[in-house]
C-alpha cells in the first residue's frame, strides 16, 4: 500500500497544529517547521509527480471503505502536477514571507500557512464530491486567516466581501452537492460519472441542474465573469504573499471544472458538454474585463489582480473546448499562470515596502532598486501579458491554436489578442509611472488614493488597526537582493517553461489522454436501484483483537 | 558557426556589459564590440555557402505540437540583413562611448543595445515565422527600454511607451496573420510556406491573413497610419536612433513583406495595399519632413518617406521594382545612419538640433559638413551618390506602374521626390549655410575621432557604392534580391542608364525641390497655418479615453456593495438553474407524508422566525433571537423526523453561536446601518425580488428532490449495512463521522480550530491598531444590568459545571453506538464553560484556566491525525479503524474502537476552538474596560491587574 499518497495532506495537517502547540511563541521555531514542511512537501509532491508518470493511476481508499462507499484518493497526472504547483509556490511564497518579515506582522501566519497547503493538496487528491467540499472549507478558512493577516480597516473590509462572497459559494456547493447525491445516490466522482452515463432520461433535468450549480461554484473560485467580484479587492488587500499563494486559489475552481466535468460530467448525455455552453462565452467575456481592468487599475495590486482574472479568462476558453481539445494547452497555462501571478504579486510587495507613494500608479519620489525591481515588473509583465519569451507567449501560442477547434474561432482570437493588446498598453504605462517617472522630491507629495484605500465597511469590527501602504518615510526595506531571490526564482521558472514548451505540452496531453481514458474506463453500467446486489463486506474491518 | 549561436551571442554579450562597466566604460564597449565582432564572423563563415547560391538551415524542435521550431535560416537576404546589423552595430557602439556621458549609465546602455541586436539578428536569421515573431516582439520590448533610456524625460517615457503599444500590437495582429497563414500552408517553417504560395494565394483566408500580417509589417516600419510612433521615438539617444530607428528595427516590417514577397504577392490586394501604403507613406513623410526643425525630428519624418518608398517597390510585385526596394534598403540605411550620427554630433558640439538655431556651421565644422554634404545628397538622389541609383530605379518602376495603374503613381512619387530634395537641402542649408552666428547654446566644434570615425565609414561606403555599384553592391544586392523574388535577377546598376524617362523625372524632382526649399518661408507659413489631424495626439486621445473607459467600467462594476455582487450572484445561479432545468423534472415518486397540526404549528414558527429575521434585520437584537428560534425549530425537525443527533448538534451549535454573537454584538452598533452603494429604492425592490426567487427556487429544487426516490441504489443503504459488523457502531450518523468518513471529520474539525486560530489572530491584531485606543475609551451604549453577576446564576453555573462536563463524557463514551459523539459532547462541555465565563466574569474564570485553548485545538487535530496515522502501522490506509471487546473488572465487557481516540480528538479540537473564540472575543471586552465581566467581589481581584 503506498500510503504517500495521502502525505502531501497529512504532512501540513500535522505541522500546522504542531506550530500552534510548541512554536507559537517563537518566531525561529515556526519558521524552522514551516520551512521544513513545504521543503519535505516539495521532494515528495516530485516524487509522486515522477510515479505518475507510467500513466497509471493509483487509488488510496481512506479506512479501507471500498470506494464509492468511502472516500477516496486518486493520484493521476493532474493531481500530482497540482501538488507540485502548489508545494513549489509554497516554497517561493513561504520564502518571500520570512524574507521580508510579513510573517511577524500577526498572529498564526505559519500554522494558517500550512493548513492552507492542506487544504489545497486535499482538494487535489480527492476523487469525493462531499470530500471537496471540505477541503474547500479548509482552504478557504485558512485563506481568510491569512487574507486578513495582520489587519489593517482596509484589508478587514476587503475580507469581509472575500469570506461572505464564499461562503454564498460554499452554501451552493452543499445545495449542489444535495441535488447531485438525491439524484445519483453517489459522491464518489467517478462513480457518479458512471450513474450519470446510465441515468434514466426522467431523472436528467435535476441532475443537470446539480452539475451547473457544482460549476457555477467553481467558477466562482476561479472569478470567472460575472462572478470575479470578490478577486480584486481580495487580492490587491492580501498581504503581498498571501496575494501570491492566492495565485493558485483560482486554479482551485479550475482544476476541479475539469476533474468533474471529465470523470463525472463528460460521460453521460445528460451532462455532456454542458460545462462548454456555460463557461465559453463566461471565459471571453473574463478575459475582456480582465484586460479592461487591467488598463484601468489606478494601483499596482489591482492591476496585478485583474491581470490575474484576465489569465482565468484564458485558461477556462481553452478548458471549455468541445471534446477536451484545449486541456493539454490549458493545463500548460494553468502553470504558466500561478507563476507568472505570484511574480507579479511579489514585485508589488517588494515595491510597496519601498516606495514612497505606495503602489498608487502616480509619480512618487525615486526608489531604492529601482532599476532592477523595474526589469523584474517587465519581465514579469511580458509573462502576463503573453509576449515573448517568457512561457504566457508559448501558451498563449498554443491556446490560440486549440482554439481553432470551435467555429467562432475569429472572435476568440480577436478577444485574446485585443486583451493582449490593453495589457500591454496598461503595463507599459504601469511601468513607466511607477519605475521611470520620479517625482521631483521638491515638489508636494501628491495626494490620492491608493490600493489600501478600499470603501471601509461602515459595519466592520470597531477597529483600524492600520498598517498603512502610504507612508511618508519608510522605514528600511530588507536589502532586494535577499527579498527578491523568490521573485526571481519565480521568474526564472517561466523562462524555463517557455524553453522546455515542446516536453511540457507532450507531458500535458499524456495527462489530457489519461482523463479522458480514465473517464471512458470508469463508465461501467451501474445497477439501477431495486435490483442491487447484495452489499459485500469489506475485508479488514472488524477484526480488532481482544 | 551554427546560426543559432550567432543569434544567442549578443544576448549573452548583453550580460557583459552590465558587469564589464565596471572596469570602466572603454572595458563595455570592447566587450560588447568583441561578441558583435564574433558574431560577425560566424555570418562570414556561413556566407561563402550562400554566396554560391545555397541556404544554411538549422533546426532545432521547440514547440513542435504548436509548429513553433527554433528554426534557423540564411540566405542572401538574410545574410545582406545580418550583415547591415552587426556591421552598423558595430559602428553604433563606437560612436555611443564617446556619445553618452559620464552621467549616463553606460552598462545599461550596452545591454539593452547587445539584446536589442539579438532580437534583430533573430528576425531575419529565424527559419520559422513564428520563431521570427518572438525575435519581433523582442526588438520591440528592448526598443522601448532604449527609447525610455532616459528615464527622466517625459517625452522618452511617452516615445517609448508609444512605440511599444503600436509595434507589440501590430505583432498581435501578425500573430493572428502568420497563424493563419501557417494553418493554410500546412507549416510554420518559411521554406515550407515559400513553397506553398500558390495554395495561399488561392485561399479564402489570403485576405484576412495579408491585412494582419500588413498590420504588423506597417506598425513595425512605421507606415501610414501608424507612422507617427516613429518620430516621437526620437527622444531616444541618437546611437539609438540611427541604429533601430532607421538602419534595422524599422526595416523589420520590410523585411517581413520581402521574405513573404513570393508568397503573397501577386494578387491585386497585395498592390493595392503594400503598394498603396508605402505610396501614401512616401509623400506625406516627404512634406512633413520638410517642415520639422528639430535634425533628428526632420530625419525621422524622411526615414518614414523612405521606408514608405521601399514598401511602395515591394508593393509593386514586379521583380525589378523588389530588386530596386533591396538595393534601398542598403543605401538608405548607409546614408540615414550616417545622417543620424551626423545630427548627434551637432548636437552634442552645439547643444540643439533645432535648425532655427543653427546655420553657418560649414565654417566650424568643416568636416562634419563634409559628412553631411554626402548624406543629404545622397538622400536627395543626387548623383554620384548612393541614394540616387536606387531612386532611379524607384522611379522607374514607378513609372513602369504608370501605365498599369494609372498616372497618378509617377506624379505621386516624383512629388515624393522632389519633397526629398527639399528637406534634404534644408538639413544641409539651414544647418551649415549662411552666416556664423553668435548665439548658438554652446560654440560648435568638429569632433573628435570617437564620434566621427563611425559617420564617416558609412558616408565613405555611401559614396563607394554611389560610384562602384557593382563591384561593391551588386551582386550582394541580386543575392538578396532574387532570395525576395526566388528567381534570378539579370538587373545590373549603374549611374548611366542613357536619357530615359526617369532620368527626366529625376531632373524634375530635383528642380522642384529646388524650388521648393526656395519659397521654404511662405510655405512654412502657410504649413503653420494648416490645421492637420496629428496622428499623434489621436493615438494619445484613444489611449487616453480607452483608460478612462476602463476605469469607468472598472469603477461600475466594482462598486464595493457587497449587496449587488450577491444579487448577481444568485441572478446567475437562478438562471443556470433554470437553464440546466430546461422543462419539468421527471414523476415524483415519494408519496407526500402526513401534516400532523402539532407539526404544522412548528412549521409557521420556523416561517415566522426567518420573516423575523428578514423585517427586523436592521436591530441585529432581535435578528438574532429570530436566529435562535429557527435554529430551534430546526432541532425540533429533527427530533420529529428522528434525528436524534443532528438534532443534538443542532441545538448545541446554536447555544454556543448565539452566545458568541450576543458577545460580539456587546461592541458593535445596535442597529445595521444601511450599506452604502446599495442604490435607490428601486434596487432595493429588485433586491428584494432576487432574494425572494432565490428562496422559492431553493424550495423548489428541495421540494423537487424529496418527492423523488433515488435512481441508483445510494451509497447509504451500504452504511447502514456495514455499520456494526464493519464499524464496530450501532448509530450510523456516529460511524459515517468517525469512520466511513473520517476524513471528512478530521477535515471539518481542522476548520474549527482554523476558525478560533483566525478570530484570535483577528483580535490580537485589532487590540495591537489604533482600535485599541478606542476600546480603552469606549462607553457603554446600552444601560446595564445593576448586578451583572447574579448570585443564582453564579451557583447555578458553578454547581452545573461538573454535572454538564459528565453529560458531556456521557455523550462522548456512548456516542459509537447511541446517539451523542465527540461533536456533540465538545459541544456540551464547551457550553458548560461558556456558562462559568458569563456567570462569573472573564477574569475569574480565566484565573481558573489550567490549559491554553491553543493546546487544546492543536492537540485534538494532531490526536485526530495520528489515530490516523496509526492504521500505517498495520499497512492500513489512514484512518482505517479497528474494535474490540475488552473486559473492564467491575464493569463488565465494553467495547474499545479506535474510532473512540479519533472522536476524542474531535472533542478536544471543539472544546479548543469554542472556548478560544470566546476568549478572544472577550479580550476585547476586557480592553473596553476590565469590571464589565468582571466577577463576584472576591478574596483577590484579578480584574485589578487586568485594568492597568
Amino acid at each position: 500500500m503506498n500510503h504517500w499518497i495521502i502525505a502531501p495532506v497529512i504532512l501540513p495537517a500535522v505541522l500546522g497544529p504542531l506550530i500552534v502547540l510548541w512554536g507559537r511563541f517563537d518566531m525561529l521555531l515556526q519558521r524552522v517547521f514551516s520551512g521544513f514542511a513545504v521543503g519535505a512537501l516539495l521532494v515528495l509532491s516530485v516524487v509522486l509527480f515522477v510515479s505518475t508518470l507510467d500513466g497509471q493511476t493509483q487509488h488510496y481508499a481512506l479506512g479501507n471503505w471500498p470506494a464509492p462507499f468511502g472516500i477516496e484518493l486518486v493520484l493521476d497526472r493532474l493531481s500530482a502536477l497540482m501538488l507540485v504547483i502548489v508545494a513549489a509556490l509554497g516554497v517561493l511564497v513561504l520564502w518571500h514571507a520570512i524574507a521580508t518579515g510579513w510573517d511577524r506582522k500577526g498572529w498564526h501566519f505559519h500554522s494558517l500557512f500550512q493548513f492552507q497547503l492542506m487544504g489545497l493538496n486535499g482538494a487535489f487528491l480527492t476523487a469525493d464530491a462531499f470530500n471537496l467540499f471540505v477541503f474547500f472549507e479548509i482552504l478557504l478558512i485558512a485563506s481568510y486567516g491569512l487574507m486578513i493577516h495582520a489587519g489593517g480597516k482596509a484589508r478587514l473590509a476587503a475580507g469581509l466581501q472575500y469570506v461572505v462572497m464564499n461562503l454564498a459559494g460554499s452554501t451552493l456547493f452543499l445545495f449542489a452537492l444535495g441535488t447531485i447525491y438525491a439524484t445519483t445516490g453517489t459522491l464518489n466522482m467517478a462513480d457518479l460519472g458512471a450513474r450519470i452515463a446510465a441515468l434514466p432520461p426522467g431523472d436528467a433535468g435535476l441532475v443537470r441542474v446539480g452539475a451547473v450549480l457544482l460549476i457555477l461554484v467553481f467558477a466562482l473560485k476561479a472569478a470567472l465573469v460575472p462572478l470575479h467580484f470578490w478577486l480584486p479587492d481580495t487580492y490587491a488587500g492580501a498581504p503581498g504573499p498571501v496575494a501570491a499563494l492566492f495565485a493558485v486559489m483560482t486554479k482551485v475552481g479550475a482544476y476541479s471544472i475539469l476533474r468533474l466535468s471529465s470523470i463525472a460530467f463528460g460521460a453521460g448525455p445528460a451532462t455532456d458538454g454542458l460545462m462548454e455552453d456555460l463557461l465559453w462565452p463566461a471565459a471571453l467575456v473574463t478575459l475582456a474585463i480582465g484586460a479592461v481592468g487591467v488598463l484601468g487599475a489606478r494601483d499596482l495590486g489591482r492591476l496585478a489582480a485583474w491581470s490575474a482574472v484576465a489569465s482565468m479568462g484564458n485558461l477556462m476558453a481553452a478548458l471549455a473546448l468541445p471534446g477536451g481539445a484545449g486541456v493539454a494547452p490549458a493545463l500548460y497555462y494553468m502553470v504558466h499562470s500561478t507563476f507568472a501571478g505570484a511574480a507579479m504579486f511579489l514585485i508589488a510587495d517588494l515595491v510597496a515596502s519601498r516606495r514612497s507613494e505606495g503602489l498608487g500608479l502616480h509619480p512618487a519620489a525615486a526608489m531604492a532598486g529601482g532599476g532592477l525591481l523595474g526589469l523584474m515588473f517587465m519581465a514579469a509583465a511580458v509573462a502576463a501579458a503573453g509576449l515573448p519569451p517568457l512561457s504566457g507567449f508559448t501558451g498563449k501560442l498554443m491556446i490560440l491554436e486549440a482554439l481553432t477547434s470551435r467555429p467562432e474561432w475569429p472572435l476568440a482570437w480577436a478577444v485574446m489578442l485585443g486583451g493582449s493588446l490593453l495589457m500591454v498598453v496598461g503595463f507599459a504605462r504601469a511601468g513607466s509611472v511607477l519605475f521611470w517617472k520620479e517625482r521631483d522630491p521638491k515638489a508636494a507629495p501628491a495626494g490620492g488614493k491608493t490600493s489600501a484605500d478600499i470603501p471601509a465597511d461602515p459595519d466592520a469590527l470597531p477597529a483600524e488597526a492600520e498598517e498603512p501602504r502610504v507612508q511618508t518615510s519608510l522605514p528600511a526595506p530588507r536589502a532586494l537582493s535577499l527579498t527578491a531571490a523568490p521573485t526571481v526564482a519565480a521568474l526564472l521558472l517561466l523562462a524555463a517553461l517557455s524553453a522546455l514548451a515542446g516536453p511540457a505540452l507532450t507531458w500535458a496531453e499524456g495527462t489530457a489522454a489519461q482523463l479522458t481514458e480514465d473517464t471512458r474506463r470508469e463508465a461501467h453500467q451501474p445497477v439501477p436501484r431495486g435490483m442491487g446486489a447484495p452489499l459485500e463486506i469489506p475485508t479488514g474491518h472488524g477484526e480488532g483483537g481482544h | 558557426m551554427s546560426l543559432g549561436l550567432i543569434v544567442l551571442l549578443p544576448f549573452f554579450g548583453a550580460l557583459l556589459p552590465g558587469l564589464l562597466v565596471r572596469a570602466g566604460r572603454d572595458t563595455a564597449a570592447i566587450g560588447a564590440g568583441a561578441v558583435t565582432l564574433l558574431a560577425a564572423i560566424g555570418v562570414a563563415l556561413n556566407a561563402p555557402e550562400v554566396l554560391r547560391g545555397g541556404v544554411v538551415s538549422q533546426s532545432l524542435p521547440w514547440l513542435p505540437q504548436a509548429g513553433l521550431m527554433a528554426s534557423f535560416r540564411m540566405d542572401g537576404l538574410g545574410l545582406m540583413f545580418a550583415g547591415l546589423i552587426l556591421g552598423i552595430g558595430l559602428l553604433i557602439i563606437l560612436y555611443a562611448r564617446h556619445y553618452l556621458t559620464k552621467q549616463d549609465p553606460f552598462g545599461k546602455f550596452l545591454s539593452f543595445l547587445m539584446a536589442f541586436q539579438g532580437a534583430m539578428l533573430g528576425i531575419v536569421l529565424s527559419g520559422n515565422v513564428l520563431m521570427l515573431l518572438v525575435f519581433w516582439e523582442l526588438t520591440s520590448l528592448t526598443s522601448f527600454l532604449l527609447i525610455g533610456y532616459w528615464r527622466h524625460l517625459p517625452e522618452g517615457r511617452q516615445g517609448a511607451r508609444m512605440a511599444l503599444g503600436v509595434t507589440a500590437s501590430g505583432g498581435l495582429a501578425m500573430l493572428a496573420g502568420l497563424l493563419i497563414l501557417g494553418h493554410v500552408a500546412g507549416s510554420y517553417e518559411i521554406a515550407d510556406i515559400l513553397a506553398a504560395g500558390p495554395a495561399i494565394r488561392s485561399s479564402e483566408l489570403y485576405l484576412p491573413a495579408l491585412i494582419l500580417i500588413c498590420i504588423g509589417a506597417f506598425a513595425k516600419s512605421a507606415q501610414f497610419p501608424f507612422h507617427f510612433w516613429l518620430p516621437q521615438a526620437m527622444a531616444a539617444p541618437t546611437p539609438v536612433s540611427a541604429y533601430l530607428h532607421s538602419a534595422t528595427m524599422v526595416k523589420a516590417g520590410l523585411y517581413l513583406l520581402a521574405r513573404l514577397w513570393p508568397v503573397l504577392s501577386g494578387r491585386e490586394e497585395w498592390v493595392w495595399l503594400v503598394a498603396g501604403t508605402g505610396l501614401l507613406t512616401m509623400c506625406i513623410g516627404a512634406v512633413v519632413a520638410l517642415f520639422k526643425d528639430d535634425l533628428k525630428g526632420l530625419l525621422a519624418y524622411s526615414t518614414v518617406s523612405h521606408l514608405g518608398l521601399i514598401t511602395f517597390l515591394f508593393g509593386l510585385g514586379t521583380k525589378a521594382a523588389a530588386f530596386a526596394g533591396v538595393f534601398h534598403i542598403l543605401n538608405h540605411a548607409l546614408f540615414k545612419a550616417a545622417l543620424f550620427l551626423v545630427a548627434g554630433i551637432i548636437d552634442h558640439a552645439a547643444h540643439t538640433r533645432d535648425l532655427k538655431r543653427l546655420g553657418g556651421l560649414m565654417r566650424l565644422m568643416p568636416l562634419t559638413f563634409l559628412l553631411a554634404g554626402i548624406g543629404t545628397l545622397s538622400m536627395a538622389g543626387v548623383p554620384p551618390f548612393n541614394g540616387f541609383l536606387s531612386k532611379e530605379l524607384m522611379l522607374e518602376a514607378a513609372l513602369e506602374a504608370g501605365h498599369a495603374f494609372g498616372p497618378l503613381i509617377p506624379v505621386a512619387a516624383g512629388l515624393a521626390a522632389a519633397f526629398s530634395v527639399a528637406y534634404a537641402g534644408r538639413f544641409l542649408i539651414h544647418g551649415f549655410f549662411g552666416p556664423v552666428r553668435h548665439d548658438y547654446p554652446e560654440y560648435p566644434h568638429d569632433p573628435g575621432p570617437g564620434l566621427a570615425i563611425s559617420p564617416l565609414v558609412l558616408a565613405g561606403l555611401a559614396v563607394a557604392v554611389g560610384l562602384m555599384p557593382e563591384p561593391i553592391a551588386g551582386g550582394l544586392v541580386r543575392l538578396a534580391s532574387g532570395a525576395v523574388t526566388g528567381a534570378e535577377i539579370d538587373t545590373h546598376i549603374a549611374l548611366w542608364h542613357g536619357l530615359t524617362p526617369a532620368l527626366g523625372v529625376s531632373m524634375a524632382a530635383l528642380l522642384g525641390g529646388a524650388v521648393i526649399l526656395a519659397a521654404y518661408r511662405p510655405l512654412a507659413r502657410g504649413w503653420a497655418a494648416t490645421p492637420r489631424p496629428e496622428a499623434r495626439l489621436i493615438y494619445g486621445q484613444i489611449e487616453t479615453g480607452l483608460r478612462r473607459g476602463a476605469r469607468a467600467l472598472t469603477a461600475w462594476l466594482l462598486n464595493g456593495a457587497l449587496s449587488r455582487y450577491l444579487g448577481v450572484f444568485l441572478v446567475v445561479t437562478l438562471a443556470a438553474g433554470v437553464w440546466a432545468l430546461g422543462g419539468a423534472p421527471g414523476p415524483e415518486t415519494r408519496p407526500m407524508l402526513a401534516v400532523p397540526p402539532g407539526v404544522a404549528v412548528f412549521w409557521a414558527l420556523l416561517v415566522l422566525g426567518s420573516a423575523c429575521v428578514v423585517a427586523f434585520h436592521r436591530t441585529r437584537v432581535l435578528a438574532l433571537v429570530a436566529v435562535g428560534i429557527v435554529g430551534l425549530m430546526v432541532s425540533m425537525a429533527f427530533v420529529y423526523l428522528s434525528a436524534p443527533d443532528l438534532a443534538l448538534t443542532q441545538i448545541s451549535v446554536e447555544v454556543v453561536t448565539v452566545i458568541l454573537m450576543l458577545l460580539a454584538l456587546n461592541f458593535l452598533p445596535k442597529r445595521t446601518p444601511a450599506p452604502e452603494g446599495a442604490g435607490p429604492r428601486a434596487w432595493q425592490m429588485g433586491a428584494g425580488v432576487i432574494a425572494t426567487l432565490t428562496g422559492l427556487g431553493a424550495g423548489a429544487l428541495s421540494y423537487a428532490l424529496m418527492r423523488r426516490d433515488f435512481a441508483f441504489e445510494p451509497i447509504s443503504d451500504y452504511h447502514l449495512a456495514n455499520s456494526v459488523p464493519g464499524g464496530g457502531g450501532a448509530n450510523v450518523v456516529n460511524v459515517i463521522l468517525v469512520d466511513f468518513r473520517g476524513y471528512d471529520t478530521f477535515g471539518e474539525i481542522t476548520v474549527l480550530g482554523i476558525a478560533a486560530l483566525v478570530i484570535y489572530a483577528l483580535t490580537e491584531s485589532l487590540l495591537g491598531g489604533p482600535a485599541s485606543r478606542r476600546l480603552i475609551a469606549w462607553t457603554p451604549d446600552q444601560a446595564r444590568a445593576g448586578d451583572r453577576h447574579p448570585l443564582m446564576m453564579v451557583v447555578a453555573s458553578r454547581v452545573m459545571m461538573p454535572i454538564a462536563v459528565l453529560v458531556g463524557v456521557y455523550i462522548f463514551l456512548r456516542g459509537h453506538n447511541t446517539p451523542g459523539g465527540g461533536f456533540i459532547a465538545g459541544l456540551v462541555m464547551a457550553i458548560a464553560l461558556l456558562m462559568q465565563y458569563m456567570a462569573s466574569g472573564f477574569a475569574w474564570a480565566q484565573a481558573r484556566q489550567k490549559i491554553y485553548y491553543h493546546v487544546l485545538i492543536g492537540l485534538g487535530v494532531l490526536i485526530a491525525g495520528f489515530t490516523g496515522i496509526a492504521s500505517w502501522a498495520f499497512d492500513r490506509p489512514f484512518l482505517t479503524s479497528a474494535f474490540g471487546h475488552v473486559h473492564i473488572p467491575l464493569l463488565g465487557d465494553a467495547e474499545i474502537a479506535s474510532a473512540m481516540a479519533f472522536d476524542l480528538g474531535v472533542l478536544l479540537t471543539v472544546v479548543g476552538s469554542v472556548m478560544l473564540a470566546l476568549a478572544s472575543l472577550s479580550r476585547i471586552a476586557r480592553r473596553a474596560g476590565g469590571e464589565v465581566l468582571s466577577g463576584l467581589p472576591a478574596p483577590h481581584d484579578d480584574d485589578a491587574e487586568d485594568r492597568r
